[in-house]
């Protein structure tokens, strides 16, 4: 069946549909579709950071404020031109969303929207109250915007340079986040595992603040040059409020969701304020019950928003992000030296972690060679999973020695452990369930990727990104998943998510692997077929550290098994030695009563 | 500044420090116990004030029909929710308790002479018609989205203050309120005059504070929230219930909402949208007690209060920027002293 509505097709018709705006509408529309615009690329911040990064901020308005009134002041009273004040006002903009990040985002999740709410209120007041800024009466007189001697005067003209500038935000943060950085971005709600791929989350989780704030200081500058006047009003909490209701009910979670949500609420905002005063008798901001209403129904019943079930409603109807279906081959990246056969690559010495007066750990020893298994065993709550955390850093240990490959690691995170060549898998799985089997793959591979976000936001970063993504399907193809690539890896099954995992930790191409009971939801062919993998990353000098329950599994594999009861260090042996061993076979079973 | 100006602003920071430190307790019991960032607590403020004046000049409580509305509307989710667990036994109560029961408080204060009933009996009738909306609130708008991120909830708790700022608009009209003193005049205490509604106010605030605490301290059902805040799932499996322990302490939160609103009625004018920056300020507290120490929360806004005060007298423009950017060197000081961030995907 031929479709005659694509995606691309949508798209053209929508960008031809909107140009015509300016030309044959009224004076009344194309306002009320030049706020859309600016209200859009707000949003499209918000649902950066808080459909991609699980943040939010109330403060959006007040970011717009900045550039309203950066350069509603410096074109004023300094006649600077309007070019020089954006970049003034972007500088500012970065200054005040760095330092914010900095003081809230080390905190809990809830920190900033609250540290946001502050800067919001102070910033309003600080417009108010100045006298430089005209106090409450605002600043008039701003002048046009000159574009290669073209002056943009009037609303229809400047349509074009708001419409503009929203579409390169969409096409630039698309390119982001279908790339390296765009990736760990997406991972940010999951830290432990994100740290522990090497991925700076404090780092990312700023970005994504600095990046909202930038698009809102720049739909900013392009309100006061629309505008030609500032007063505080539009910057208030409360509109910072409404920029995030936008965000919300399009969908967080979609780029095309701002638009839709800037869109809807603008429309909607501008039919109630007509119809509700008439229909009720009485004046007063009913919009705004409105609005809260919606917003707690949607995130109640759809809390992606609306833009995904208009979606799914209508099919392939409007553009999505065009889902690749192979991976093109690539120069492979370069690999970490490996380490000689038989060297110690990992040895605890006396580690002990203690919850409070609970001691999970206690002085456990262990150590592993390159190209060799070792399997840790032990009943269930014996501290085996512990000590995987207090070894990779994601929680480090209370007393006692790491060394990994001769230096000590006890006291690094887990990031910098990563950095070290450690990779490790989860017993929890940690994927992200909504990315594709190949792109969670990726994100090991985070730590050989040099490229930044704005050379990703540019598509300067493909040959990179090529070699990233070549590598992520090389290692999936390795482990037997080569026919999912491109599933979602919530689809999985959740033996087949664990194998995903060790993939990722491949990707990043480690020295020490830790896996976390891999072998567990298996099937015995998979399981098979898991053993020899092993087998041959042994082969390949690759040193893996083993927590695993499944005894035929462990025996037939493991070099060394070293096995733990409450905490301690109970035997280490060969396989079969620890197959006769009675401390564990007592441990396992049961003491035999005499 | 001489010394009596400072005394007397000392007295004005106290007073509404113990207004805002009465909010900021309420805020750090929400968050503790429901994990709900408790935005629309200002406006139970607004909402008792004006309550207060408008029964005072013999107006019926303006919000009884949201409360009769907002009780049906729990009513029939309630109703659903007993029936898919096939308890229909359980109907009778729950329509009684939540529909029946303010259609008659409604009837009952239609009829009664509101402006000449005593003082007291007019702050009880306030409370009536707003304190219910706390745990209706709960349970329309955060109870189905209990276990959701802490994002979520503060998103969907700026919505219901949204709500709540357009209704109170409806409600109260864009005039402010302010109702009679509790007892006129006040005493000369060495060179200050204080008044007795600021006795009042410490005096209450100070009481409502012993109060929880011997509520948290002593009561079973205080101890079930102290149980709830500190770990969500253990409590649960002691059998209590989630649900109830959101209730409860909505309840109490718009109960010390209201109660503070009434209190400082006498004081300042009130707005419908007044509320928002007092609650504001309780959180400013609230977070110098880094949402979680009930002292350090009451100690924060009072020193909100009192900077407040005294930043009003030397620029008295700048008053909420000061206050609110008070917040910046605490989240500062936090975020160096403790590095504690939580994986969202684990709870």
């Amino acid at each position: 069946m031929i479709q005659l509505i694509t995606p691309s097709r949508a798209l053209i018709g929508f960008l031809l549909a909107l140009s015509l705006v300016p030309l044959f509408a009224a004076q009344f529309t194309v306002t009320l579709v030049n706020y859309i615009g600016l209200y859009a690329l707000v949003a499209l911040g918000l649902v950066l950071l808080t459909g991609i990064g699980g943040l939010t901020s109330f403060g959006q308005a007040a970011f717009v404020g900045l550039g309203a009134y950066a350069t509603a002041y410096l074109t004023t009273r300094h006649g600077m031109s309007p070019w020089g004040t954006l970049i003034v006002g972007m500088v500012i903009t970065t200054a005040v969303s760095l330092a914010l990040g900095f003081i809230t985002l080390r905190l809990s999740g809830h920190f900033l929207p609250l540290g946001t709410i502050a800067w919001g209120i102070s910033l309003y007041f600080l417009f108010g109250n100045l006298e430089a800024l005209g106090g409450h009466g605002g600043i008039d007189g701003i002048p046009p915007v000159d574009l290669f001697g073209l002056e943009l005067g009037s609303g229809r003209a400047f349509f074009y340079v708001i419409w503009a500038t929203l579409l390169a935000a969409i096409v630039t943060t698309q390119n982001m986040l279908n790339s390296r950085e765009g990736r760990a971005m997406r991972c940010l709600r999951s830290m432990t595992m994100t740290e522990a791929m090497g991925i700076n989350t404090l780092w990312y989780r700023m970005v994504l603040f600095m990046i909202a704030a930038q698009f809102a200081c720049v739909s900013g500058w392009l309100y006061a040059h629309l505008q030609r006047f500032v007063n505080p009003t539009p910057f208030s909490l409360g509109h910072g409020i409404e920029y995030l209701f936008m965000a919300v009910l399009g969908g967080a979670a979609a780029v095309w969701g701002a638009v839709f949500g800037a869109t809807a609420v603008t429309f909607l905002k501008e039919w109630l304020q007509d119809v509700l005063p008439k229909l009720l008798g009485v004046a007063g901001n009913f919009e705004m019950v409105v609005f809260g209403l919606l917003t707690i129904i949607v995130l109640h019943r759809a809390r992606d928003g609306i833009w995904p079930i208009l979606m799914r409603v209508f099919g392939n109807l409007v553009p999505q992000r065009e889902q690749a279906n192979t991976v093109e081959p690539a120069l492979p990246l370069p690999r970490r030296d490996v380490p000689p056969c038989g060297g110690e690559v990992l040895k605890v010495i006396k580690v002990t972690k203690r919850f409070g007066g609970l001691v999970a750990n206690n002085a456990m020893n262990l150590s592993v060679r390159a190209g060799e298994v070792m399997a840790l065993i032990g009943p269930n709550g014996a501290g085996k999973s512990t000590l995987f955390n207090c070894i990779s850093g994601v929680n480090p240990p209370t007393d006692g020695e790491i060394r990994f490959m001769g230096q000590r690691i006890d006291a690094l995170s887990s990031r910098e452990i990563a950095k070290r060549g450690m990779s490790r898998t989860f017993q929890h799985v940690r994927l992200n369930q909504d990315m594709t089997v190949l792109e969670n793959a990726a994100i090991g591979a985070h730590l050989r990727g040099r490229k930044n976000f704005v050379q990703s936001a540019w598509r300067l970063d493909r040959e990179e990104e090529r070699r990233l993504l070549w590598e992520a399907s090389h290692q999936l193809q390795r482990c037997g998943l080569g026919e999912h690539l491109f599933d979602v890896a919530g689809s999985l099954p959740l033996g087949k998510q664990r194998i995903v995992e060790i993939a990722r930790a491949l990707c990043s191409d480690p020295t020490l692997l830790l896996l976390d009971e891999p072998a567990a939801g298996l099937r015995h062919l998979e399981k098979k077929a898991l053993g020899e993998l092993l087998a041959r990353l042994r082969s390949e000098g690759m040193a893996i550290l083993l927590v695993e329950h499944d005894m035929d599994f462990v025996m037939g594999l493991a070099d060394r098994v070293v096995v733990m009861e409450f905490g301690e260090h109970l035997a280490e042996g060969l396989p079969q030695e620890i197959q006769t061993n009675p401390k564990v076979l007592e441990a396992y079973l049961g003491g035999v009563d005499a | 500044m001489d010394s009596s100006v400072a005394l007397v602003l000392a007295q004005d920071g106290i007073t509404n420090g113990a207004i805002y430190a009465l909010l900021s307790l309420a805020l750090v019991l929400v968050f503790a116990v429901t994990r709900v960032i408790f935005i629309p607590q200002g406006e139970f403020v607004a909402y008792g004030a004006l309550s207060m004046a408008a029964i005072n000049a013999g107006f019926l409580p303006p919000t009884m029909w949201l409360v009769v509305t907002l009780g049906i509307a729990v009513a029939i989710v309630d109703s659903v929710a007993a029936l898919r667990e096939e308890a229909a036994a359980r109907l009778p109560m729950i329509i009684f308790k939540n529909a029946v029961l303010p259609i008659l408080a409604l009837v009952v204060v239609r009829y009664l002479p509101l402006k000449s009933l005593a003082y007291p009996l007019q702050v009880a009738i306030a409370l009536a018609f707003v304190v219910p909306l706390g745990p209706q609130i709960y349970r329309l708008a955060f109870q189905p989205v209990a276990e959701a991120t802490v994002l979520l909830l503060l998103i969907v708790s700026v919505a219901v203050h949204f709500v709540l700022v357009g209704l109170g608009l409806y409600f109260f009209g864009a005039e402010g309120g302010r109702t009679p003193a509790f007892t006129d005049g006040g005493i000369t205490l060495g060179a200050t005059y204080i008044q007795f509604q600021t006795l009042w106010i410490v005096g209450i605030a100070a009481a409502l504070i012993a109060g929880l605490a011997l509520f948290f301290e002593r009561s079973i059902y205080g101890k079930a929230l102290r149980a709830t805040a500190i770990n969500r799932t253990g409590a649960r499996l002691m059998g209590i219930s989630a649900d109830l322990a959101g209730k409860l302490c909505f309840t109490l939160a718009a109960l010390v909402g209201a109660f503070s609103g009434i209190l400082i009625a006498p004081i300042t004018t009130i707005y419908y949208d007044t509320g928002f920056l007092i609650g504001l300020k309780g959180f400013v507290g609230a977070i110098i007690g880094g949402l979680a120490s009930y002292p350090l929360a009451a100690a924060g806004a009072i020193l909100v209060g009192l900077l407040e005060s005294y930043s009003s007298f030397y620029a008295s423009a700048y008053k909420e920027v000061i206050v609110f950017t008070l917040i910046i060197p605490v989240l500062l000081w936090q975020s160096l002293t403790k590095h504690h961030v939580e994986d969202e995907d684990e709870h």
